[in-house]
């Protein structure tokens, strides 16, 4: 197990570091990130609807799509000089190969919601700071929910003639029960509703990333057969 | 399972059981289809500890297939590989360790610098001190001084002798070749060809598929044709070279 996390470690280590080097999908993530927030800021009439009300919907729009655009460069990046072949040829367990791309999907996604979360509040003026352990918890858990499915379709898409388009179509049905989970319970969070009413959608939330996160490890190894 | 210490890249690795008899490489009836196109068509070769085999063929022969299926990057549709006896089993961790493989591909990021692409697979491949390992795989390939500089910036030449460093740096028994001298100049050649006669002499069993038959013949204990995804002749290397070259002209106006 030690092995299976420590080559999961240099697989992430490396990914990060690629990343940090070249910046272009973290850019590109941001990039969007702005952009869209801007739009929905400035295209949604005040009167009619409330800032609070279309908030939790412009946030996960906007975390699912920046999150695709990263999870798109997972297997990208080993196209380049075919250095996946490398990873398949080492005794790195294709447990460790999933785990580490994960976990570097991870830090990815969670550096640009931290970007993200900020100005989601300057731009629909929500106040966060009273909810904000409980809207970190749902992101969290929602986050790891769809990286983990994401991170597997990743690796199905990557060789596919419409690499980026198919991983959008693969995953789209997969992000409509954490999304939509994670909606829900920000809405709640935002009109302060007590926790009772938002328990249900935790659990359903914590129920599918231990579901898929087990899933995803045990059927990786077959996404990389040739 | 044996344990073999190797001071010189600091690790400690486990390997299968060889029988004093069995091949150190044995390929039997490896079959291998693309839709319609066979690549492989009952391949079938052994080689003892020490041995090296040159494939020579023209373009579209299979011989890229047939190191892919030897490196366990490839499922073949028939056939078995074997080392020292033992079966290829491609989620064998100890099976994928004993092989090294140079590509068409570096199979390097391009975005890391030269140490820490051996870096990274030196921890993937579990040896105790990768810096010290990396520093004296970069060594063993003249590239000591480009150690901190990005693969990216390397000449075609260099990005070959990173990753043969990268092929070389677990110490693997049995070395896959595919046309190793492809972008080197006189001198990064003489000194692959010399790297690869020392291996050849710590009797580590190689399969080398080149297009440069003197090269080939030069390395080579056995050789083999391959023609549309069979081989044409396979057996130990004998004097008449002529013969050779002979036959491979007329397997690549053939082919």
């Amino acid at each position: 197990m030690g092995s299976v996390l420590g080559q999961a470690w240099a697989i992430a280590a490396k990914d990060v570091l690629l990343e940090f080097r070249s910046r272009t999908a973290f850019l590109s993530a941001l990039v969007f990130t702005a952009l869209v927030l801007a739009i929905f800021n400035f295209a949604r009439d005040p009167t009619a609807v409330s800032s609070v009300d279309l908030a939790p919907s412009v946030l996960w729009i906007t975390f699912s799509f920046a999150g695709v655009l990263g999870l798109n460069r997972a297997f990208t990046l080993e196209k380049e000089n075919r250095a996946i072949d490398g990873l398949l040829l080492s005794p790195a367990s294709r447990t460790a190969l999933y785990l580490g791309k994960t976990a570097a999907n991870l830090m990815f996604v969670g550096a640009v919601e931290a970007i993200a979360l900020p100005l989601f509040a300057l731009f629909f003026n929500v106040p966060l700071l009273g909810v904000l352990p409980a809207l970190l918890l749902v992101i969290t858990l929602a986050t790891v929910g769809f990286v983990a499915v994401g991170t597997l379709m990743s690796s199905m898409a990557v060789n596919t003639k419409f690499g980026e388009m198919m991983l959008l179509v693969l995953v789209l049905p997969f992000l409509v029960t954490p999304v939509s989970a994670a909606a829900e319970m920000t809405a709640k969070l935002f009109a302060h509703r007590p926790f009772a009413e938002w328990a249900a959608w935790l659990k359903l939330l914590a129920a599918y990333d231990i579901t898929f996160v087990v899933l995803c490890t045990l059927v990786f190894e077959f996404t990389l057969e040739e | 399972m044996r344990s073999i210490d190797s001071p010189e890249i600091g690790c400690s690795r486990e390997v299968p059981i060889v029988s004093a008899q069995a091949p150190a490489l044995e390929v039997a009836g490896l079959t291998k289809r693309f839709g319609h196109v066979r690549a492989l068509r009952g391949v079938e070769f052994a080689l003892g500890a020490g041995q090296s085999l040159a494939v020579f063929g023209p373009n579209g022969a299979g011989k890229t297939t047939l190191l892919r299926v030897l490196a366990g990057l490839l499922k073949p549709d028939a056939g078995t590989v074997s080392f020292g006896g033992e079966r290829l089993v491609r989620s064998n961790a100890a099976h994928r360790r004993l092989v090294g493989l140079i590509s068409h591909h570096s199979l390097l990021y391009d975005g890391l610098t030269a140490t820490e692409n051996l870096m990274f697979y030196a921890r993937l491949y579990g040896l105790a001190e990768p810096r010290a390992a990396a520093a004296r795989a970069l060594t063993g390939v003249g590239l000591q001084e480009r150690g901190s500089d990005p693969a990216g910036t390397f000449s075609r030449g260099m990005v070959q002798r990173l990753a043969i460093a990268r092929a070389l740096l677990h110490d693997p028994e049995v070395l896959l070749l595919d046309e190793p001298f492809s972008g080197l100049d006189q001198h990064a050649a003489g000194t692959l060809r010399e790297l690869l006669g020392r291996l050849r002499a710590e009797r580590r069993t190689m399969v080398l598929v080149t297009h440069n038959i003197d090269e080939g013949l030069e390395l080579a204990t056995h050789v083999a044709i391959q023609v549309a995804g069979a081989f044409a002749s396979v057996g130990a290397k004998d004097g008449d070279l002529a013969a050779y070259r002979a036959r491979y002209a007329e397997a690549t106006a053939d082919g």
